[in-house]
């Protein structure tokens, strides 16, 4: 199977969930060896997830579990009641 | 296990995001079992444990609320409600799907509903989105070892993603969010966002592609090194 970059580029996030088939799989490898370009979007789409992925990169308001907790109890307490 | 890992290599196992399935299998049942016995203890009448059930999905609540919303206040708003939607529900969780599946499933409704009655229900309804994967033609650079970098500020890192995030549509971001931030399996984005897999296989290449197209750009010029922070990162895991 001989694959042309825009055909790699479709099949990217698949690839990284890896949830290509292994001929396809190989394929692509085959591909990415002798396509930098295509090895370039393959890289920094993956390391983009990775950013994405860290929890750093989302900030929870300072509090947040705190007042989540308490209106829980109060929700809690308040079904107590009624029964 | 680390989930994510970082390999400059393109020749990396393709498996390495998505991580060893049969160690996450193993965790989630487990972690599933041990829900299922503190549901039945909460209800028959320790209700207190709820508090200990939710806790390691909070933050996820309030991530993908904010994901749809783009507002802090309405996130966690939208956070307190569902939490609370799914205590007083509790009793309609049958354990066909993780709890924590089911607990996102009702954020984003929640979130969904408001984004619906702040735009007056201009949204389309997310089952009719006709999409496919297209031409697509990503951003491409020779050399991608040049891109974010330990230099790079974290706050102007964040910004960047967050201000990438921002441009995809909220369909988009809800499945980047739930697969690639919470680590969540196509299945259960799938069950969490109530759409069939292939739609999600489709929107997340989409949303990935995009944010590789959107950052790549920005991040690329400032020719910092990658390499020192992603590594300490992915040895971190």
């Amino acid at each position: 199977m001989k694959l042309d970059c825009k055909h790699v580029w479709s099949q990217v996030s698949d690839y990284i969930d890896g949830t290509v088939t292994s001929q396809e799989r190989e394929a692509i490898e085959r591909h990415l060896a002798n396509c930098r370009h295509c090895s370039a979007v393959m890289d920094s789409t993956r390391n983009i997830l990775v950013l994405v992925g860290d929890a750093r990169t989302f900030e929870i308001p300072v509090g947040f579990g705190e007042r989540l907790h308490n209106r829980l109890q109060e929700s809690i307490e308040a079904t107590e009641t009624q029964e | 296990m680390p989930r994510c890992g970082v390999s400059l290599n393109t020749e990396m196992n393709a498996r390495t995001i998505a991580g060893n399935d049969g160690e996450q299998t193993s965790a989630a049942a487990e972690t599933s079992a041990r829900e299922a016995s503190i549901i039945t203890r909460i209800l028959a009448g320790e209700r207190e444990l709820f508090h200990e059930l939710i806790r390691p999905y909070e933050r996820g609540l309030y991530v993908a609320a904010y994901s749809i919303l783009q507002n802090e206040a309405d996130a966690e708003d939208v956070a307190q409600e569902s939490v609370i939607k799914a205590y007083k529900g509790l009793k309609g969780f049958r354990g066909d799907a993780r709890f924590s599946t089911w607990l996102m499933a009702i954020t984003l409704n929640e979130a969904r509903s408001r984004l619906r009655q702040a735009k007056g229900d201009q949204l389309d309804s997310l089952d009719d989105c006709d999409e496919d994967r297209g031409d697509y033609t990503p951003s491409v650079l020779a050399d991608w070892r040049y891109i974010p970098s330990e230099q790079l500020e974290r706050k102007e890192l964040r910004q960047a993603l967050q201000e990438a995030m921002a441009r995809l549509s909220p369909e988009h971001r809800e499945v980047l969010i739930l697969r690639d931030v919470r680590g969540m399996s196509i299945t259960e984005t799938a069950e969490a966002t109530g759409v069939n897999e292939g739609l999600v296989k489709v929107r997340l290449f989409r949303a990935r592609l995009s944010m590789q197209k959107l950052l790549v750009p920005k991040l690329a010029p400032k020719q910092r090194g990658l390499i020192g922070w992603l590594t300490r990162k992915a040895g971190g895991r």
